[in-house]
């Protein structure tokens, strides 16, 4: 159902909405229900649906283009929605809890001539906290974060690794318990996203709700507990990893020393095969849905001679890959004949 | 982070709307007077008064060789004697309406013959010549020239032939302070002096909020202060700044430029004094100042947001400069005709309203119309800055590419999927 309008979540719920905020006992950090932005009259996100519980990591994945700063910046009230439902913390309100939330957007940016403990205090001036306790914090974690002998440096002074980390800090000065990160891993080298996402998981421990955009899945597959899979302005997703890793089957790889028997029919007839030099035989085919009892109870009563049996997990890039890919593939088919030209 | 843990006694509250404002006023404002470039603007306004200075000296020169005019004469040696000796008893009681003369020619010479011929033939001032006799002068020149000169000289002629009038009563002298026209008049010289003031000076500033949030935008900061606070603060926040930074930049020169007025001997009292008073008529003229800036300051702050480079703005700094020649020309000129409908507009006009009011203040003394103005003008401050907030949102805070580019980024994303 497309909105014209913003909504109250009253008016929302009172609408009839198939996607009213679930109540699972779980404080949410952030709820979105049906967020629609159009640029120009080109719809960048379209009914994005969003449940991120307090305390968890967060990851909003998907490809460049897909939507995902834009949904951010709605939730932030950088941006106001065309349409949809959004709460934060509780308010519907984002600027009425911005000194309970840090954002890191993807473009970085201070002001050159500030000196990095006074850049990381003003942030946190603008969001409430009082700038001599932010000059103080300032010194302290750039001290805590190995940057101590770069307090006094002005940003233009730093290199660009450094003022990215020192816009991290500013980011956390204010001890927000949401931290909202878009493409935070982008331009940082091996060694500080190995410390990133060591960052994001000790905020995590504390409580702190982490959310973090990124178009590479890796980052997401270590750190979060749950993500949202954006793919052309819509979430063909949403959830815990695991489901997203369950949407694609997992693999059999079976190595038998029959080539041929009743066991056959247990193997989907389009199983990948291989006849190997020694009698022996390979097959690679996705998990039957009945699940691997079936198939071993066939393989063993046929004497197939099980020489390996190995079942493969699906992993999250593969997921995404398939749910992005197809998700794509509908919003390719939706859209005007002039924009795919 | 023991910064985040030991610190749980003293957590960062929510701002309002006005401390938001404060914190980027604040930054703003400290940022621009310790920068080296804010010396350069306080001495921004002597460029123009030396050049000022140096173009009136010149002029001056120009001008005082110009206007040193003289009448040849070229009469025979006798009348032309008589005549240059009655100029020089005549010239104390002329003045300055007596003629410099000098003899160029005598009578019987072919030149003198033809007075149009010797006056193309003779260099510096000479703009006129005396020929004929004493009875009868001839005064040759342009049609100006001899219609300014043809009374003195024949004053001075009959002073040369028959010793002219021999009494000049003595003329007592009256003067009194002023009556009520030139009151009035002299009170519109002050209204328009504070008019032309309150315009160079808004002039002056209001264009430098034009590139205000470039900086944000280039620094890539934009997207960090709108994510915490209201855009409405951070257009609040920019104008106050701009605002302090132009009454640092107006007692600087202020001080500098009263100090030698008042070194010079001039006063305030070279002025008539405004219906209002001097102090309220400051005090207003303050206020005025910073409605008028705030008023301008708030658009063309809307006007540069939406600009991307120093050159967009440089390119839009013309037509806002000539935008607000035409508000003060409105105004000046609404003004000239008190209590007419069309200054009534020009009070009301939230851009001409700071100069038509300040016009009026130094014509008439009520002060409740300047309160109602003041208010009026900062409800119009404010519709300007929401509007001006809202469109920067909608227009800047675009994600991503935008337009075109969009429209090739979903299309390169959905073919890679």
């Amino acid at each position: 159902m497309r909105h014209t309008m913003k909504m109250e979540l009253g008016e929302w719920q009172a609408a009839g909405n198939a996607h009213a905020p679930e109540h699972t006992g779980i404080p949410l950090a952030i709820e979105a229900r049906g967020l629609v932005k159009s640029f120009d009259g080109f719809t960048a996100v379209d009914g994005v649906d969003l449940s991120v519980p307090e305390g968890v990591i967060y990851g909003v994945l998907g490809p460049n283009g897909a939507g995902k700063t834009t949904t951010l910046r709605m939730l932030l009230g950088i941006i106001e929605p065309d349409a949809g439902y959004r709460r934060i913390l509780g308010s519907e309100h984002p600027h009425k809890v911005a000194h309970r939330i840090g954002y890191l957007p993807e473009e970085r940016g201070l002001y050159p001539a500030m000196k990095a403990y006074e850049a990381i205090a003003y942030v946190g001036a603008l969001r409430g906290l009082p700038l001599d306790l932010g000059r103080k914090r300032g010194r302290e974690l750039l001290e805590e974060h190995g940057l101590g002998y770069a307090a006094d440096r002005q940003i233009r002074q730093l290199s660009k690794g450094m003022a990215q980390q020192v816009q991290l800090l500013a980011t956390l000065v204010h001890e927000p318990r949401l931290v909202i990160f878009d493409e935070p891993f982008s331009g940082l080298d091996a060694l500080n996203q190995g410390k990133l996402e060591k960052m994001m998981r000790a905020l995590a421990e504390r409580g702190t709700t982490v959310i973090f955009s990124t178009h590479v899945i890796a980052h997401a597959e270590r750190l979060c507990d749950s993500v949202a899979i954006i793919a052309g302005g819509k979430v063909p997703f949403a959830g815990p990893v695991d489901v997203a890793r369950d949407r694609i089957r997992a693999q059999v790889r079976l190595e038998t020393r029959a080539r041929d028997g009743l066991w056959r029919g247990a193997i989907p007839a389009d199983a990948r095969h291989e006849r190997k030099a020694d009698g022996s035989a390979f097959w690679l085919f996705p998990l039957p849905e009945s699940g691997v009892e079936p198939l071993l109870r066939a393989l063993i009563e046929g004497e197939a001679g099980i020489l390996s049996l190995s079942i493969e997990r699906a992993g999250l890039h593969d997921a995404f890959v398939a749910i992005a890919g197809e998700a794509a593939a509908r919003a390719l088919e939706d859209t005007p004949e002039e924009i795919r030209r | 982070m023991n910064a985040q843990n030991n610190s749980a006694d003293h957590t960062s509250g929510r701002l309002s709307t006005w401390a938001a404002a404060m914190v980027i006023a604040r930054r703003d404002f400290t940022a621009i007077l310790f920068s080296r470039s804010f010396f350069f603007f306080l001495l921004g306004p002597l460029f123009p008064v030396i050049v000022g200075m140096a173009a009136g000296s010149v002029g001056h020169k120009f001008e005082s060789n110009i206007a040193q005019v003289r009448l040849g004469v070229a009469m025979n040696a006798g009348d032309a004697k008589a005549l240059l000796s009655a100029q020089d008893r005549l010239e104390p009681k002329l003045g300055a309406a007596a003629p410099d003369m000098v003899a160029v020619g005598r009578t019987g010479s072919a030149d003198a013959d033809n007075p149009a011929k010797l006056l193309n033939e003779q260099h510096g001032n000479v703009a006129a010549i005396v020929s004929g006799t004493l009875s009868h002068p001839v005064l040759t020149g342009t049609a100006d020239q001899i219609d300014a000169w043809q009374g003195p000289v024949s004053l001075i002629a009959a002073e040369a032939k028959n010793g002219g009038p021999k009494d000049f009563p003595s003329v007592t002298l009256s003067a009194i302070a002023t009556s009520n026209a030139s009151d009035r008049q002299d009170r519109a010289h002050t209204a328009q002096a504070g008019q032309m003031l309150l315009f160079l000076l808004t002039m002056m500033l209001a264009g430098m909020v034009l590139s205000n949030l470039v900086e944000e935008k280039a620094n890539k900061i934009i997207e960090v202060l709108a994510a915490a606070i209201p855009m409405e603060a951070v257009f609040y926040g920019k104008l106050f700044a701009m605002l302090a930074v132009s009454f640092v930049g107006i007692s600087v020169w202020g001080t500098l430029f009263g100090g030698l007025a008042i070194a010079g001997g001039h006063s305030l009292g070279d002025f008539a004094t405004p219906a209002i008073g001097w102090p309220s008529f400051i005090g207003l003229g303050i206020a005025y100042f910073a409605m008028a800036y705030l008023l301008l300051g708030s658009v063309f702050l809307t006007i540069g947001s939406m600009a991307t480079t120093v050159r967009e703005v440089q390119t839009l700094s013309m037509p806002v400069s000539m935008s607000q020649l035409m508000v003060f020309f409105f105004a000046t000129y609404a003004t000239a005709v008190p209590g007419s409908t069309l200054s009534t507009v020009a009070e009301v006009v939230p851009f001409s309203s700071p100069f038509a009011m300040l016009s009026r203040a130094a014509q008439d003394s009520s002060i409740t119309p300047h309160l109602l103005a003041i208010g009026w003008q900062m409800v119009w401050v404010a519709v300007f800055v929401h509007f001006g907030s809202g469109l920067f949102r909608s227009r800047v805070m675009k994600s991503g590419p935008q337009g075109r580019k969009m429209k090739k980024a979903k299309k390169g994303a959905l073919q890679a999927a």
